[in-house]
């Protein structure tokens, strides 16, 4: 927390990345949105028991993040701050089931347990998809994306102003907590008497500043739409972008590529 | 120029919680006017201000630029003609880019894609960021991010300028860079500030106000050194104006 850029808090850094010049970059923001579209329902519609067949999707953030050279690790950090709340979800999965599932012939895995490792998996992989969105892309220009596809405009505000508000909040959060910690004569940690006047001065500091940028925003003529500036149109390569992707999105979906594979060094070695 | 003119007649407001804002506030500024609105912390100063950029709205009284009232109709007008520094840069950079901050104002009035690449470079030029278009606003220096904050006015192409506290968390040097671009700008500038010493050198004109009120409004010399008044407004004479800390001697005026 002693350097707030350098933190994990800092979300502006995925804007940062957006910034980059790459193929991925390049491809029109509309077919990257339907991109990560397709990627999120085919990954939520795999069932909590298809552990193996989800596997090929890892494939998706990583050459997307190779090819547009995002560093892994900071966007990898920012999923992890959304695990706990997907470990929530899943955690009483091995509780309630303890059917077998694999039996392997050192150990047993419950279906609970390979139910909680599909849910972990999934919700990293959506999050991820996500966050690779806008670290190749940016936040205005997904909205200006949407904006062509006939989203009402009261919907990218929102999402637009959500978006700015995280980081107003969060950046809030820091100076809140170092200067407690400034005070709180080195100890580690808040302490849990003091958590509720600091929640809600961190909220009001927070509302009244998103009110502050708003009424800027709103000095220099904002009425609710976002402009971008220049945006090519959708070339034939967008379209094919889209397409490719979306077509391996279907093929991982139907077809169980790792137990395809296991099939066939099988099938070589008899 | 007429247009160019503001008038306020009895400014009154009230905070949501009751607090007393502005309590009859009227004076009237002419084109290419520099004017200094002083007083304590508190004082209504920024109140004052966003009356002036049509951010919130008298509840008695009325604020006039040029022949038009500032009402909720006339917003999109009046903030083309009035540009609003605010006292944080922070709150005023919200973009990635530098650029893409300067250039939100021209796109909201879906200024063609040229247009708002010359009026952001220039913008820019003028206030002697230019280099510094590509990097995130977060990342810069008080003083730069001070001057990206006016150069996403200037962008706007404004005639009246309106800033809140502009020296204020600037070091010496850069404080001194901003008084001369203030200095060369030929808009009608309304600057709220405690620092006098830039009052002295930037506006002909000072309002002083006190607990929502106008206690004077006159040439700046003469009211700020007005020591007597100075105190009992919660100022101090200029630095410039005081008497050496060593030898006890005066400037002449
Ligand atoms: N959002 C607000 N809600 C309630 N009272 C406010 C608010 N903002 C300012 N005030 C009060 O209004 C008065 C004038 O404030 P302000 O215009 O910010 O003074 P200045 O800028 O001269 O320091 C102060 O007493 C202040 O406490
Ligand atoms: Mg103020």
């Amino acid at each position: 927390m002693s350097n707030p850029a350098e933190s994990l808090y800092n979300i502006r850094i995925l804007d940062e990345f957006a910034d980059k010049k790459s193929i991925i970059h390049d491809v029109h923001p509309l077919m990257k949105v339907l991109t990560t579209g397709a990627y999120l329902l085919v990954t939520v519609s795999f069932s909590n028991y298809e552990l193996s067949g989800m596997l090929p999707l890892i494939f998706y953030p990583v050459i997307i993040m190779t090819l547009a050279d995002i560093p892994m690790v900071p966007v990898f950090k920012r999923v992890l701050l959304a695990l706990p709340l997907i470990i929530g979800i899943g955690l009483f999965n091995p509780i309630y089931d303890k059917s077998p599932m694999l039996v392997l012939p050192w150990i047993t895995i419950s279906g609970g347990w390979v139910s909680f490792f599909a849910i972990l998996i999934k919700g990293f992989l959506t999050i991820l998809a996500a966050l690779i969105l806008i670290a190749t892309t940016g936040m205005t220009r997904i909205a200006s994306a949407l904006r062509t596809i006939r989203i009402p405009g009261v919907f990218i505000i929102q999402l637009l102003l959500t978006y700015r508000y995280i980081a107003v909040l969060v950046e809030e959060a820091g100076r809140v907590v170092r200067a407690y910690s400034l005070r709180s004569a080195g100890e580690k940690g808040i302490k849990f008497r003091d958590w509720g006047s600091l929640t809600g001065h961190l909220l009001i500091r927070s509302i009244e500043r998103a009110q502050r940028v708003y009424r800027s925003m709103c000095c220099r003529g904002f009425t609710g739409e976002y402009h971008t500036g220049r945006e090519k149109g959708i070339g034939i390569g967008d379209i094919l972008y889209f397409a490719g992707w979306s077509l391996s999105f279907v093929i991982i979906r139907y077809f169980n590529i790792p137990e395809m594979i296991g099939w066939v060094m099988m099938g070589v070695r008899r | 120029m007429s247009h160019h003119i503001i008038q306020a007649n009895n400014l009154k407001y009230k905070y949501p919680d009751g607090r007393q804002a502005l309590n009859g506030v009227a004076f009237r500024i002419t084109h290419g006017e520099s004017v200094g609105i002083v007083g304590a912390n508190g004082a209504g100063k920024s109140t004052l201000l966003m009356h002036l950029a049509g951010v919130l709205f008298p509840d008695e009284g009325e604020i006039r630029i040029g022949d038009v009232p500032v009402t909720k109709k006339t917003l999109p007008l009046i903030r083309q003609r009035v540009g609003m520094v605010f006292q944080d840069p922070d709150d005023q950079l919200f973009m990635t880019t530098v650029y893409d901050d300067v250039a939100f104002g021209p796109r909201n009035y879906k200024l063609p894609e040229e247009e708002v690449e010359k009026r952001v470079i220039s913008s820019l030029n003028t206030v002697g960021i230019l280099h510094l278009k590509d990097r995130p606003p977060y990342k810069l220096s008080g003083g730069e991010k001070r001057a990206a904050a006016i150069a996403t006015v200037l962008a706007m192409n404004p005639d009246i300028l309106v800033m809140d506290e502009p020296t204020s968390s600037l070091d010496p040097k850069s404080r001194r860079r901003l008084i001369r671009l203030l200095q060369s700008f030929t808009h009608t500038k309304i600057i709220a500030t405690h620092d006098l010493d830039m009052v002295f050198e930037l506006c002909e004109r000072t309002i002083v106000l006190k607990d929502g009120r106008v206690i004077t409004d006159g040439p700046t010399e003469k009211i700020l050194c007005d020591a007597e008044l100075m105190e009992e407004c919660g100022l101090e004479l200029p630095l410039g104006l005081q008497g050496c800390p060593v030898c006890g001697t005066k400037k002449p005026i």
